[in-house]
């Protein structure tokens, strides 16, 4: 019994401990944002790193969800003649939920993992202490660049996967289906507020900082060499991927 | 009066339970190569973390140029390593970065020199470590004795008072090794620096140093010139001295 008590006791120090680590690493960030000089070329570097090269995986995950999930709601919608809601209905989950989540949760794939692993690297490489050593803090030079480009980056490619995804929902609704072209657009227009959009894009922008500052935090305190690397970069991918869905539940809950 | 440019006092560090310093003390002469020997694990990194402030220990003070550093902020302990350049082990150049922009990183970061100027002191600071010319290449692209020299290119552009170097020839082959030891010397006559060395290369360390310090336990057992390292009546230095696998320092403690 009390074997387990201090087996349990140490996972939460420990979880308690990350908490603490991360949220440094975030109010220091914050601090060194505002901070002059901003380093606008490492800042353009990573919105690039970031944004446009996602925008292929950006692209190609929007249009099949959008198309898939025409697909499966004509399944039901069908069945009691509701077919004219298709195009509202995939419209909807897009911009609302499927659009930000599954960005962000490509993007995490792609970029949070490269930053665990390239700031890992850089930690046991010792290239971390040589910036401190030469007198320019990482979180300045490494993680503020990061962060920035995710909260920025991401809402940009959330737009673009909404649009996308709801152009994949119409070639299969319309072209594939047979749903009348005006009736999906038109019901789109008439259920589809701004506000959904726009609360899809805030979550976005949450998420492409939750997946930066996870992929930096886990890179800087990585420990151990190769192996070490790995394992900072798998963390990074789980918990943020986590983080956001998480975290949409709770913006969901409080924005809608 | 000796010149003392660090002063460490009664440094304390342990990690997890696990001492590695346990009250070590140490002057560091201005003007001096002083090499740090011990064993692997013993703590010779560790102090020379703490020397630049990577490091806080748990106690105890150490004073670069009569300042405790220890008790320093961010601002002041950087104001600090301006003061200093290092040699990490393996050079930890960025690897982002081209050699050329890895040598010109602080005088970009320090200095509002312009890029014209800044290209001529990295071509003079390369040609110092004997690589001019290799200014485009990444540090993937050149051998580890080659990274070796740049970081210590990129160590002593601001020209600093003190440098620091990690094992900076582990690995290397006798000839490198020979050269990098002469690169030491040479930076320390031309430029009047005060060099910090940890070393394993015992006969290395009785050429080219002003001083020895010995770390075993936790603390400087042994402190003095290379000849009187050299003859100390001192067991554990001795076996250190000849690299023998028996005497009063157990293997694996």
């Amino acid at each position: 019994m009390t074997n387990f008590l201090h087996i349990l006791g140490g996972y939460i120090i420990r979880a308690i401990e990350e908490m603490g680590r991360i949220v440094i690493i975030l109010l220091s960030a914050v601090m060194w944002t505002v901070r002059p000089p901003l380093r606008f070329r490492a800042i353009l570097k990573q919105m690039e790193f970031v944004g446009v090269n996602s925008l292929f995986v950006t692209i190609l995950t929007g249009a099949f969800t959008g198309g898939v999930f025409t697909l499966q709601s004509y399944y039901g919608f069908s069945m009691f003649g509701a077919d004219s809601l298709v195009g509202p209905t995939v419209a909807l989950a897009m911009t609302r939920e499927l659009g930000p989540v599954l960005t962000a949760l490509m993007v995490t794939g792609r970029a949070g993992s490269a930053m665990a692993a390239e700031l890992g690297t850089m930690r046991v490489t010792e290239q971390i202490d040589a910036l401190y050593v030469m007198a320019a803090n990482p979180v300045k030079y490494l993680v503020v660049p990061r962060i920035l480009a995710g909260i920025m980056m991401l809402p940009l490619l959330t737009a673009i996967a909404d649009f996308v995804g709801v152009v994949g929902g119409y070639i299969v609704g319309v072209k594939l289906l047979n749903i009348h072209g005006g009736l999906f657009i038109g019901k789109i227009v008439e259920y589809v507020e701004l506000s959904d959009i726009f609360n899809g894009l805030i979550k976005s922008a949450v998420f492409g900082g939750i997946l930066s500052l996870i992929g930096c935090y886990k890179g800087f305190y990585a420990k151990g060499g190769a192996e070490g690397v790995g394992r900072a970069t798998t963390e990074a991918v789980v918990m943020a991927s986590v983080l956001i869905l998480v975290s949409d539940y709770i913006m969901t809950a409080m924005l809608f | 009066m000796t010149n003392y440019i660090i002063q460490i006092e009664d440094l304390h560090k342990s990690f997890a339970g696990f001492s590695v310093l346990k009250g070590l003390h140490l002057e560091i002469e201005r003007g001096k190569i002083t090499f740090i020997i011990g064993r692997s694990g013993g703590g010779k990194s560790v102090l020379l973390k703490h020397i630049i402030g990577l490091l806080k220990p748990d106690a105890g003070r150490i004073l670069v140029g009569g300042k405790d550093i220890v008790r320093m902020g961010e601002s002041g302990l950087n104001r600090v390593r301006q003061r200093f350049g290092m040699l990490f082990q393996d050079g930890a150049l960025f690897d982002s970065m081209t050699v050329g922009e890895n040598v010109a990183f602080p005088l970009v970061e320090h200095t509002n020199l312009k890029s014209k100027e800044i290209r001529e002191l990295v071509h003079e600071k390369l040609g110092l470590v004997g690589l001019e010319g290799i200014e485009d290449l990444m540090p993937s692209e050149i051998s580890g004795g080659m990274r070796k020299r740049v970081g210590l290119a990129r160590a002593m552009i601001l020209e600093p008072e003190i440098l620091l170097f990690d094992e900076p020839t582990t690995g290397l082959d006798p000839i490198m090794s020979d050269q990098i030891d002469e690169l030491i010397v040479e930076t320390q006559r031309r430029l009047d620096v005060t060099s910090i060395v940890i070393s394993h290369d015992i006969a290395a360390t009785l050429r080219v140093a002003d001083r020895v310090a010995m770390i075993y336990e936790g603390q400087i057992v042994a402190d003095g010139g290379p000849e009187e390292i050299r003859i100390l009546d001192n067991p554990v230095v001795q076996q250190f001295l000849k690299g023998e696998a028996e005497g009063p320092m157990v293997l694996g403690d």
